[in-house]
């Protein structure tokens, strides 16, 4: 028998960037709210301290801040011939814990989709044929425009502090920025982050071929900064400890140096931590959720949270395997291409090349996670799909982002990878190379899905999810056309050698070298029921108090990390909650 | 001889007469400074703005317990004083107080029994409130305050401090004002930044000097001493006014920055002025703080430039200062990162330089500047020692709600080390204040002054 708490007017799933805002922005509305979070609670002093978060071996390589397989993973495969295996050791992508989130871990790199990306399967028809989109892929639009986010794009920069110069400034292009970024209202909340050695030189290579060398856009304050909420960040040292660490500078934006310090303060917003959801709750009629069950970790029971408004804000993994354990919509199923829980999972397409200079120093311990100058020249706004035979595009970035020893060590090809001749490597090599990364859009497809695992359970006694997912040939077109084009850029540079990492052609999905953390879909955005899990305001289309934050909500990936996005969709959704929903709740659409 | 015996005894019983009255005839009351009208009425809040105005909160309330309901330890030089319950509990609190009890506390320093309060309750500046403020606040505590029954420990200091009568002959020394408010010549903003200051706010409590007789030297503006600088429990409290000082660098709303949010510019607020952001400022409105902080600035007659607004909500982007002439030397020092350098400056770049920077000046709102600091060159070094061994922290106020907390470094450092550092700190960037041996550190390590 599940011990009860008293009703809420909220209860938010999750406590990372997308839980953060939903409790702040309704508690303004007064509303009696708690977040139930599954980690532990923690906090730049003393979680973050120096110099023990700096510590490579414990947080980088034993990632002390991820979550545990023990504690939740997923069981992958390639396709549906293969049976799948636990994921029980991280390695492709990892997931955080905690408050905070993936929020705390980040690299910081903030960008907003391209216009075009928002409503690809349109355009690509419009400019290319349908005839083009290959067989088995999903291709879609997202059924809320570019436009209509744009104000919240502002609104989460604004909030998570970001770095950057505007080159799309009401649609005047301005020279220094990126001309082929989505139109701003405004320019970024702080000037860009000066620029490294190997970022300049980068840049210089680019414009020299004609491209269009920008700043990264970065959550890493490069000032002083105060957010809306009056909340704070110190200006970067550039220490390099970004991805998988906590910042103990304040530097990095993160719920804890954005958003929680100021929800704290709310009377009406509390957080439970170590209380981990089983599964949403739904009416008899299965028209909306009553509340959600969660397991407490203190008392070692289960409790049922009554609630009237339900905010499914974990990561994109967690949400989806909620959902589908909570009956909040139908599974997809790849054959029929019915159901809609699970659909569309994307991930991202990268490569990227190294280049060796015995005369060059690049100091790489000087940086930080969103360092350097990008070129969206290959970005899908801008590539050829009918001729080229993909449809996809790229971000290219050079900036040290760490220069830590035990994960971050380039050598030449051909190097041995033990024994005396790699220790000569390390030491003729650490220091004198740069490189150059192609940061890739993965579309959608039916083979890539996301469903309950019929054999695996986790400790709770539920099924695992089940990954189903592999490279496709129109992913790996895109990563060798920008192999291509990367080559002669590189060369033009005039390094003693060059590396090159792209994957071709029968590239297969390997979980073991870690990849990226920008797990997408699943409970996908759409115009109608049928297509999607939730509708455009992140409204699950099967309970109408159940809202769904997130990267589930990506129809397929961008080209771009997905946090600007899933900010935006963030400020959009709690808009529509605050101004539609509360005064009447229904569905939306 | 004869003659010279009696006139001996008769001044010894006069003054064995003197002292038993001394002793035994009950000490008058203060009259009220102004009469109020017999239907007067309190506005919506008043009481409790006063109350954080007064900043009551801070030492009627211990670390765990309920509010007002007294139990701090309050350190002062004569002994431990612990503060008493002010909820309206009949019992152990003020619950059978009449106004004219709550007043003769207020304004004279008495009990309703006649006995003294110890001067750890600052009536030499809460006598100088106004009339409506006092009875306002008493009808706050009395009406919506929840009783709490909380007996506190009796305040038992040693001999001679434990005769209370002492205090009615320390009270002819220091009470030289009389009640009620006298505003300067200044505009009306100031005068009210005046009233603040000097009556609920009992600045001059820790900023002005102390007497030998241990009073306050300088309770009101048109003292020479008044915020001249005093020393709380260890603390420098730094001089308020005067060349060279925190303040004659800062503007008005970089100074009401500070008051409303414990963070500016320059500096943070920590140790005692923490607490009193914590408590008190950041629950007073715009218009209080920065009237206090027109008063500051301009109680030697200095121009007051008002800003239009302060520590306003962002986004707001403001880059770090470079390093001044002064500073200059040794930020060239450190940046050329010289394997050689004193071991002072090597500490500091290897634990202190990513927030603080080579310039010293940190980063506004955040960082504070340790060039010229007045925690940093203090003559009490106590606090120095203490932030670097145990860190600090900058509380969550209502405009900048990030509670800011700099780590401690007290197990990563030994006490020569710690030494070392405050030493180079104290003279770098053109600082210049005296040694810190690392006997003054083990002595702070032991007595754990966390703050």
């Amino acid at each position: 028998m599940a011990r009860q708490e008293k009703k809420k007017d909220v209860v938010i799933v999750g406590l990372g960037w997308t839980g953060s805002i939903a409790g702040i922005e309704l508690a303004q509305e007064g509303l009696d709210i708690v977040a139930l979070e599954r980690g532990h609670d923690q906090n730049t002093v003393p979680n973050f301290e120096y110099p023990q978060q700096i510590d490579e071996l414990k947080y980088g390589v034993r990632l002390k801040m991820m979550q545990k397989p023990s504690q939740q993973t997923v069981t992958v495969r390639r396709n549906g011939d293969e049976t799948a295996l636990p994921y029980r050791q991280l390695g492709s992508f990892l997931p955080g814990n905690g408050v905070g989130g993936a929020g705390t871990h980040w690299n910081g790199l903030n960008w907003r989709p391209q216009e075009v990306e928002l409503r690809l399967r349109s355009y690509v028809e419009e400019t290319f044929g349908a005839d083009i989109i290959p067989e088995g892929m999903n291709l879609g639009d997202y059924p809320v425009s570019y436009d209509e986010l744009e104000p919240f794009f502002t609104q989460f920069e604004k909030v998570a502090g970001i770095s950057g110069y505007a080159g799309n400034l009401n649609g005047e292009i301005r020279e220094g920025g990126n001309p082929f970024e989505g139109w701003r209202s405004e320019d970024f909340p702080m000037p860009p982050m000066p620029t490294t050695y190997d970022s300049s030189k980068f840049r210089d290579a680019a414009a020299a071929m004609g491209y269009h060398p920008f700043p990264a856009s970065a959550g890493i304050a490069s000032t002083s900064y105060v957010n809306p909420y009056g909340m704070q960040m110190g200006p970067c040292n550039f220490c390099g400890f970004c991805e998988r660490f906590g910042c103990y500078q304040y530097s990095k934006s993160s719920p804890q140096t954005t958003i929680l310090g100021a929800l704290k303060r709310y009377p009406n917003f509390e957080y439970r931590t170590q209380s981990e959801v089983l599964r949403v709750e739904l009416a008899e009629d299965g028209q909306t959720a009553t509340g959600v069950t969660y397991w407490d970790e203190a008392a070692q029971e289960e409790v049922f949270q009554p609630a009237d408004i339900v905010i499914l804000s974990s990561y994109q993994l967690n949400n989806v395997h909620l959902m589908l354990l909570s009956g909040l919509g139908e599974a997809y199923d790849p054959l029929t291409g019915e159901g809609t829980l699970g659909k569309n999972y994307a991930y991202q397409m990268n490569g990227g090349i190294s280049m060796f200079f015995r005369d060059e120093e690049f100091n790489p311990f000087v940086g930080h996670g969103a360092n350097g100058i990008c070129i969206d020249d290959f970005s899908i706004s801008q590539n050829d799909f009918g001729a080229e035979g993909f449809i996809g595009g790229s971000y290219w970035r050079s900036g040290t982002f760490n220069g830590q020893p035990i994960r971050n060590m380039p050598l030449p090809a051909g190097t041995p990878s033990w024994g005396a001749g790699w220790k000569q490597a390390i030491g003729e090599n650490y220091g004198h190379a740069m490189s150059i990364g192609s940061h890739g859009s993965h579309m959608a497809y039916a083979n890539n899905h996301l469903d309950l695992d019929p054999t695996y359970t986790d400790r709770h006694g539920r099924p695992l999810m089940r990954m189903t997912f592999n490279w496709q040939d129109n992913d790996l077109k895109m990563n060798q056309f920008m192999k291509s084009k990367m080559e002669p850029l590189a060369a033009s540079m005039n390094p003693d050698s060059m590396r090159a990492g792209f994957k071709g052609p029968g590239a297969e999905y390997d979980v073991r070298p870690y990849q990226t953390t920008h797990n997408t879909g699943g409970h996908i955005m759409s115009e109608n029921a049928r297509e999607g899990a939730v509708n455009r305001y992140s409204q699950s289309w099967k309970a109408h108090n159940v809202f769904a934050m997130g990267a589930g909500n990506f129809v397929q990936n961008t080209q771009y990390n997905p946090t600007g996005l899933v900010g935006g969709l963030a400020y959009h959704t709690v808009n529509a909650i605050r101004t539609q929903y509360l005064s009447n709740p229904r569905p939306l659409v | 001889m004869k003659t010279f015996l009696r006139i001996v005894a008769g001044l010894v019983v006069v003054g064995v007469v003197a002292l038993l009255a001394f002793i035994f005839v009950p000490v008058q009351r203060s009259e009220p400074a102004e009469a109020l009208a017999a239907d007067w009425e309190p506005a919506e809040g008043q009481g409790e703005y006063v109350l954080h105005a007064s900043d009551c909160v801070a030492c009627h309330t211990s670390d765990d317990g309920e509010s007002l309901a007294g139990g701090r330890a309050i350190a002062s030089p004569m002994g431990t004083i612990w503060s008493t319950n002010i909820t309206p509990d009949p019992e152990t609190g003020i619950g059978d107080w009449s106004y004219a009890d709550f007043r003769a506390a207020m304004v004279d320093g008495l009990e309703p029994d006649g006995t003294h309060l110890y001067p750890a309750m600052p009536y030499e500046n809460y006598r100088l409130m106004t009339e409506e403020d006092i009875r306002a606040l008493y009808e706050y505590l009395m009406t919506e305050v929840e009783p709490v029954s909380n007996e506190v420990q009796e305040t038992e200091l040693s001999f001679p401090f434990n005769l209370r009568f002492g205090i009615r002959a320390w009270n002819w020394l220091a009470l030289t004002h009389g009640p009620g408010f006298t505003p300067a010549d200044v505009p009306e903003l100031q005068q009210r930044g005046q009233y603040l200051v000097e009556g609920p706010g009992h600045c001059a409590a820790c900023h002005s000097p102390r007497s030998v007789f241990m009073s306050q030297d300088g309770v009101t503006a048109d003292e020479e001493n008044f915020l001249a600088g005093g020393v709380i429990d260890g603390w420098n409290a730094p001089a308020l006014r005067g060349e060279g000082t925190d303040l004659a660098k800062w503007s008005v709303g970089e100074l009401a920055a500070y008051l409303a949010t414990g963070r500016n510019a320059h500096s943070t607020a920590n140790g005692e002025m923490g607490l009193v952001v914590e408590h008190s400022l950041q629950k007073l409105t715009d218009e209080d703080n920065l009237a206090m902080a027109a008063f500051l600035k301009g109680i030697d007659g200095d121009a007051v430039d008002l800003p239009e607004s302060f520590a306003a909500a962002g986004p707001t982007s403001l880059e770090a200062a470079e390093a001044d002439n002064t500073g200059s030397t040794t930020a060239q020092m450190l940046a050329s990162a010289d394997p050689d350098m004193p071991l002072g400056a090597r500490l500091y770049m290897d634990n202190c330089i990513g927030c603080h920077f080579a310039t010293g000046k940190g980063a506004p709102e955040i960082f504070p500047e340790l060039q010229g600091n007045s925690m940093v060159v203090g003559s009490e070094t106590m606090p120095l020692i203490s932030v670097i061994l145990n860190g600090a922290e900058v509380p969550s106020t209502a405009k900048r709600p990030m509670s800011l907390r700099m780590q401690g470094y007290g197990e990563r450092l030994s006490d020569d080390e710690v030494a070392e550092l405050a030493t180079w700190l104290r003279g770098a960037w053109g600082n210049d204040a005296s040694a810190v041996t690392a006997a003054d550190v083990a002595k702070v390590r032991e007595s754990d002054h966390g703050h």
